[in-house]
């Protein structure tokens, strides 16, 4: 009866939802979030605005119209094109060999019975309470000693596993059930076919978490690459974009130009997978 | 192997053998498995640590090996100004950061934890600032808090206040950079505390409003204590990350003026790499590194003590 009375209400009821006033809470929430994101859309209008409009005193908020020329400047004045790749390149690298080695490494953590396992998982996993300033100085030493400093290579070396990254895996897998694999063994897979043919589908939501938030992280980075590239050529974005703004201090429009083709990538990335972003950050990833 | 073993035998070794077998099989495929993305951390990690230690007993310019010098490093450390202005004005920063973004976190979880339409547009606007990378975000508050063009300024005369130093002022710019600070990092606390909010049990939350909690008491007296793990994280992680300021300071300040903005790990950096007195630096990356985990361990136990008398 009662559920029929609710059904009967649907179009009435409908069209009191469509009438009724928006939340009060909107009062509170949309001037916080505005002001939140504020400084990010004047990064968007600043950046089409002319050399100009910008260097006047109090600068404008809206642009008199669409000027492209900081785009110009950026793309065709400088290595930023270069600096876009080597970005592309160094983060793809680390997020595919993250994907593949935290994988495998917190499966076998999760899963599989081997001497010292429990041990090596406790100094990974504290090894993120070592912080980087300490051993960014001998690490710099060591990649001068293989004669790798100022390469591509020594920025993707170092990352191509992480604790977080291992973590993540291995609380995933746990609190995985093992039937799906116990079936398949007996069926007379190996441990390896298991995990490439039977596990590897189902972590999908894990692997999701992990490439979003590594590829953010690897994006986003500025102090080993600033340690460890010398030459223009081998800049990632960050660091580019740093010395960018040191040669052109007065071209605000160009620098803002930068800013936005810098963070558009990492922001597409976010918007795409903020549900599994916001699993890894808490840690909750489940199928 | 056993094939030559007496048939007496047989049968023991036999149950033993298939055992024996799927535990080496499993040391093989664990090790496969866990080896190598474990090695690289360990060797990335432990290595440097110890390394950093035997470099912090030298005079190490980054080129040649450099010559053991005891404890000189550490010895000049105690009549270093700078560091010393590194030291107070990473603490200044620790000390307003940690509670403004404990505080507005939770206040904004509480706020977006409800439904209303739209609410997915307020969860992502509030993390925004958290993935883009300091130097967006130091290049573009650079610009924003500029003395001379930006647009706080305009928006100070325009509003009939007098034109601030800001960045450009020794007395302001540190502040002004805790604010940039606060701003790129505080959705992380936002994300954890919304998703401990979300775990609470309904039931609770209903049974408050039943017996006529108000909105304070239901704060006060279920959310505060059901999230108080979150906050306990929430400080250490923030310290960690407060005392590993480098990457706005780098974008924005570069430590100036008068060193006014130096931070420890900036400081770290100009050492070892624009001084190249890396032994030094070392120094100060171990003195900063044993702080921490002072304060660290120092504040569990306090929190421990705190608990067991609650």
């Amino acid at each position: 009866m009662k559920s029929l009375g609710v059904k009967n209400l649907g179009v009435k009821g409908h069209g009191v939802k469509g009438l009724r006033l928006p939340s009060k809470w909107h009062l509170v929430l949309l001037p916080m979030s505005v002001v939140t994101v504020l400084p990010f859309v004047w990064m968007i209008l600043s950046s089409v605005m002319t050399q100009g409009e910008l260097n006047r005193f109090p600068p404008p908020f809206w642009p008199e119209g669409i000027d492209l020329g900081g785009y110009r400047t950026v793309l065709n004045g400088s290595n930023f094109p270069r600096w876009f790749l080597n970005s592309v390149i160094v983060s793809g690298a680390i997020v595919l060999a993250q994907l593949a080695l935290c994988s495998l490494a917190g499966y076998a953590f999760a899963r599989i019975r081997f001497t010292g396992s429990r041990i090596t998982l406790v100094l990974v996993i504290a090894t993120a309470l070592i912080p980087f300033q300490l051993t960014v100085i001998p690490t710099f030493l060591i990649f001068n000693k293989v004669g790798l400093t100022d390469t591509l290579g020594a920025l993707i070396v170092p990352q191509l596993s992480s604790a977080v990254g291992i973590f993540l895996m291995t609380s995933f897998f746990q609190s995985f059930p093992r039937e799906l694999e116990e079936a398949a063994r007996i069926d007379g897979c190996s441990r390896y076919g298991v995990f490439f043919k039977v596990v590897l589908p189902v972590a999908r939501p894990a692997l999701a978490a992990l490439a979003v938030i590594t590829f953010i992280t690897a994006w986003n980075d500025l102090f080993w690459p600033v340690v460890a590239i010398n030459s223009d050529a081998n800049y990632t974005v960050q660091v580019g974009l740093t010395s960018f703004q040191g040669q052109h201090r007065a071209d605000w429009p160009a620098i803002m130009a930068g800013t936005v083709l810098t963070t558009l990538p990492v922001l597409g990335v976010f918007l795409f997978g903020q549900r599994r972003f916001v699993q890894a950050l808490t840690g909750a990833v489940k199928g | 192997m056993n094939s030559t073993a007496p048939a007496l035998g047989r049968a023991a070794v036999g149950h033993r053998q298939p055992r024996d077998r799927r535990r080496l099989a499993d040391n093989v495929a664990g090790w496969t498995f866990a080896g190598p993305a474990s090695l690289i951390i360990l060797g990335f990690s432990l290595v440097p640590m110890v390394w950093a230690l035997t470099l912090s007993f030298t005079d190490s310019d980054l080129q040649t090996p450099g010559r053991n010098v005891g404890l000189a490093n550490y010895r000049a450390l105690l009549e270093d100004p700078v560091f010393f202005q590194a030291l107070r004005n990473t603490g200044l920063l620790v000390v307003l950061y940690i509670p403004a973004s404990l505080i507005a976190g939770l206040l904004v979880a509480v706020l977006l934890n409800r439904k209303v339409r739209g609410i997915g547009f307020y969860r992502t606007c509030f993390l925004v600032p958290y993935i883009a990378s300091a130097t967006s975000a130091g290049l573009l508050m650079g610009y924003i808090f500029d003395r001379d063009f930006g647009l706080m300024n305009g928006l100070f005369v325009k509003l009939g206040l007098p034109v601030q130093g800001l960045l450009s002022s020794p007395s302001q710019a540190m502040f002004v950079l805790t604010l940039i600070f606060f701003w790129t990092r505080f959705g992380f606390a936002v994300v954890i505390y919304l998703a401990a909010i979300q775990e609470i049990n309904k039931e609770i939350l209903e049974a408050a409003s039943i017996d006529g909690a108000g909105r304070w008491t239901t704060f006060r007296h279920i959310i505060v204590p059901s999230v108080r793990p979150m906050t306990l994280f929430l400080t250490v992680w923030g310290v960690i990350d407060a005392l590993q300021f480098f990457d706005l300071v780098m974008t924005t300040t570069k430590g100036g003026p008068a060193n006014a903005t130096v931070t420890i790990v900036y400081y770290i950096w100009q050492l070892a790499f624009n001084y190249f007195t890396a032994g030094y630096g070392a120094a100060v990356a171990y003195v900063l590194f044993v702080g921490t985990l002072m304060l660290i361990v120092g504040g569990f136990l306090i929190a421990r003590r705190k608990g067991a008398m609650a």
